[in-house]
């Protein structure tokens, strides 16, 4: 499945901050590819390392933060490799963002429009009454009513989901390859957020971007991406198209995710949320990171980390049930389901 | 926005109304009988009866608060003991050579401070940042009289002295005719405005640099520059404003000791000898004026800042 059409592909990417108490391994070990056109989720708990893989293909890390190893492949140049000059012709030209904060992630004391001609300014060379009329026309295109008035308006006088819609203008204002959606609507209403993600997925279809969307909620994958990374602890542990992931998920990882999404089909009774405690970044366990949770961990899973590996569908799964190596059972039970290994 | 300044305005009354009670009281509260004090040893009490009949000293306290604003208000403080000149005439001579210090040394802290601030924020925890912090806590607890008398030292007194630079020199009767004069006293006050400056800017840019918003602004592609000085600077201004007003209210009031060690003629000094001869109109006068520019500086603050601050809810 993984096509030749790549417009972005991030092979192995390790990224850490060094604090006080050491050094702090965030990203390490996330691969995936996204497609021209397509939409990509990146699904994880809360600290598995969403967001700062995010911010590692843009270069925005916090100073404690470096890229210490990988690949971060934009149409054949390498993002970390690159000039910082050239970063900057990148950003919120050629690669885009939106946060999860829509109301801190806006300058408050300059207005809408102000913000959002920036970066036609800069990547465009408008000039300032061009880049005015240009950013009326996004705000239209983002769905916000009355926007002659609006973009003369400060941050403070628009709603959450207003301040979203602005800050997808302000990515839209150049025409991206590629927006990077992180948790765009987490901190809004669920009624918001419905339009928000409505708004996005349309967007994406007519503007025929690729979208990197970041969540934690797979409910909002089924509905929106066309490929899934499932990330765990800083890792990716399995990337596949959403149909294989939904259907038949491998990694025990995603297999446990999917088991306690409420589903229509399935017995609400059998829900049931995976036991024990994503491991601390200080103490990564040597082997898989998932071992110590999970169902069907063996000897060979606690001394030695899996690989990333490329299944015969071309989905990766980073496990050992499905190497030559496994040593278990060949049926394998998890969380109830029963998955045939490989050995 | 018309309507917070108005509102301000009505607040700043009841503190006004608090100012000349206090300043009111002074002549009552110092011990023993004002007109004997006024009068002078071995006056007569025919002598001490007519300043008490003058000053309006028999009347109710009330009568004498009422006649005491309501002359206020006409710009009319009574008249000073010492050189029986109208005090509001005396203020007006040496009002404007502390406004002019001030203002001046204002200037100069805000462009030291600034720069200061800016620079070590930009390169935190560098070298150049500690330095320039570690000379800003000199200036910060450096007494300004002490700083004042090394520069007379090095300056003025010193004959290792330019030629060039030779205009600094102090001339006994101070404050004078030559603009250039007022270079020292206003390094004086200035370098310890821009210490304080200084460190809020700092910790004001820090903490906007850290905000989400400047993440927005560096994922647009803008330049470091435009980040810091469109992006985080204007934000980061905004509690430094509050820290200039008053400095620059404080430069009004209490450029006492820099006056005395310059023998600049202004306001402090003004006070100061009020004091020391007991001109109580000079000093009720010197006091209210001081007082009443503190509360307008303080006015025109908070309005720059709320005017600065567009996020804060006017309401
Ligand atoms: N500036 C930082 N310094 C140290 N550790 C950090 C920093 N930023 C993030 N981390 C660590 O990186 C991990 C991943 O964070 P993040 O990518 O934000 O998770 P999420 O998947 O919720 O977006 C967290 O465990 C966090 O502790
Ligand atoms: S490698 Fe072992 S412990 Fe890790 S997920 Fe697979 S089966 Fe579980
Ligand atoms: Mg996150």
């Amino acid at each position: 499945m993984i096509s030749k059409d790549n417009v972005l592909e991030v092979r192995n990417l390790q990224t850490s901050f060094s604090t006080d108490k050491g050094e702090v391994r965030a990203v390490d070990g996330v691969s995936f590819d996204v497609p021209k056109g397509k939409t990509i989720g990146i699904v994880g708990e809360s600290g598995s390392g969403k967001s700062i893989t995010s911010l590692s293909i843009l270069r925005l890390l916090a100073e404690n933060g470096k890229i210490k190893g990988g690949e971060i492949r934009y149409k054949g140049e390498d993002l970390t490799k690159v000039s910082e000059k050239r970063m900057r012709e990148l950003r919120g030209n050629e690669i885009s963002m939106i946060f999860q904060e829509p109301m801190t992630s806006l300058n408050p004391v300059y207005t809408v429009g102000q913000q959002i001609s920036e970066a036609l300014i800069s990547h465009q060379g408008m000039n300032k009454k061009q880049a005015m009329v240009r950013s009326v026309e996004l705000l239209k295109l983002v769905g916000i009513p009355s926007p002659e008035k609006r973009v003369k308006a400060y941050p403070f006088e628009l709603s959450g989901g207003m301040r979203q819609r602005v800050m997808i203008a302000m990515s839209l204002a150049c025409d991206p390859e590629i927006l990077i959606a992180d948790e765009p609507t987490t901190a809004l209403d669920v009624t918001i957020q419905a339009q928000i993600l409505e708004l996005i997925k349309d967007l994406q279809e007519r503007l025929g971007m690729s979208v990197i969307f970041i969540t934690h909620d797979l409910g909002v994958v089924a509905e929106t991406c066309d490929y899934v990374a499932v990330m765990y602890a800083g890792q990716v542990v399995e990337y596949s198209d959403i149909r294989t992931l939904f259907k038949q998920p491998k990694h025990p990882y995603s297999i446990g995710l999917l088991n306690s999404l409420p589903r229509h089909d399935i017995d609400q009774e059998k829900l049931m949320p995976i036991k024990g405690n994503v491991p601390s970044p200080h103490e990564m366990p040597t082997g898989c990171r998932f071992a110590p949770r999970c169902p069907a961990a063996t000897d060979l899973c606690r001394a030695k980390m899996p690989e990333l590996m490329t299944d015969d569908s071309g989905n990766q799964i980073r496990c050992w049930i499905y190497s030559d190596e496994w040593p278990g059972e060949k049926e394998v039970n998890v969380y109830g389901e029963t998955r045939i290994a490989k050995g | 926005m018309t309507k917070y300044i108005i509102r301000r305005l009505l607040q700043t009354i009841p503190v006004l109304i608090g100012v000349t009670i206090l300043v009111f009281s002074l002549m009552h509260l110092v011990p023993g009988d004002a007109a004997k004090i006024i009068a002078g040893e071995g006056a007569s009490d025919q002598t001490v009866e007519n300043i008490r009949e003058r000053l309006g000293l028999n009347d109710p306290l009330y009568v004498q608060y009422g006649t005491f604003v309501g002359n206020a208000v006409q710009g009319d403080l009574g008249s000073s003991i010492r050189s029986g000149r109208p005090v509001m005439d005396e203020i007006g001579a040496r009002f404007w050579v502390t406004f002019e210090l001030a203002f001046y040394s204002t200037i100069v802290a805000v462009f030291l401070g600034l720069i200061a601030g800016i620079i070590s924020a930009v390169r935190h925890y560098t070298l150049t940042d500690v330095t320039v912090m570690i000379i800003a806590l000199f200036g910060l607890s450096m007494p300004n009289f002490w700083f004042g008398l090394l520069l007379i030292q090095w300056f003025a007194i010193g004959n290792w002295m330019p030629e060039s630079l030779e205009f600094l020199k102090m001339r006994p009767s101070g404050w004078g005719d030559d603009w250039r004069q007022v270079v020292l006293p206003v390094l004086t006050l200035g370098t310890g405005g821009a210490a304080i400056i200084a460190r809020m800017t700092r910790s004001s840019m820090l903490e906007v640099i850290g905000q989400d918003y400047i993440r927005t602004a560096r994922a647009k592609g803008l330049t470091e520059r435009i980040v810091v000085y469109r992006h985080a600077l204007k934000n980061a201004l905004i509690p430094v404003v509050t820290v200039v007003g008053l400095e620059f209210g404080g430069f009004l009031g209490g450029a006492v000791l820099t006056e005395t060690i310059f023998a600049i003629n202004g306001m402090g000094r003004l006070t100061i000898d009020a004091i020391r001869t007991r001109d109580f109109p000079m000093v009720q006068g010197t006091v209210l004026v001081i007082s009443v520019l503190f509360v307008v500086v303080n006015l025109l603050v908070d309005v720059s800042y709320r005017y600065l601050n567009k996020r804060i809810d006017l309401n």
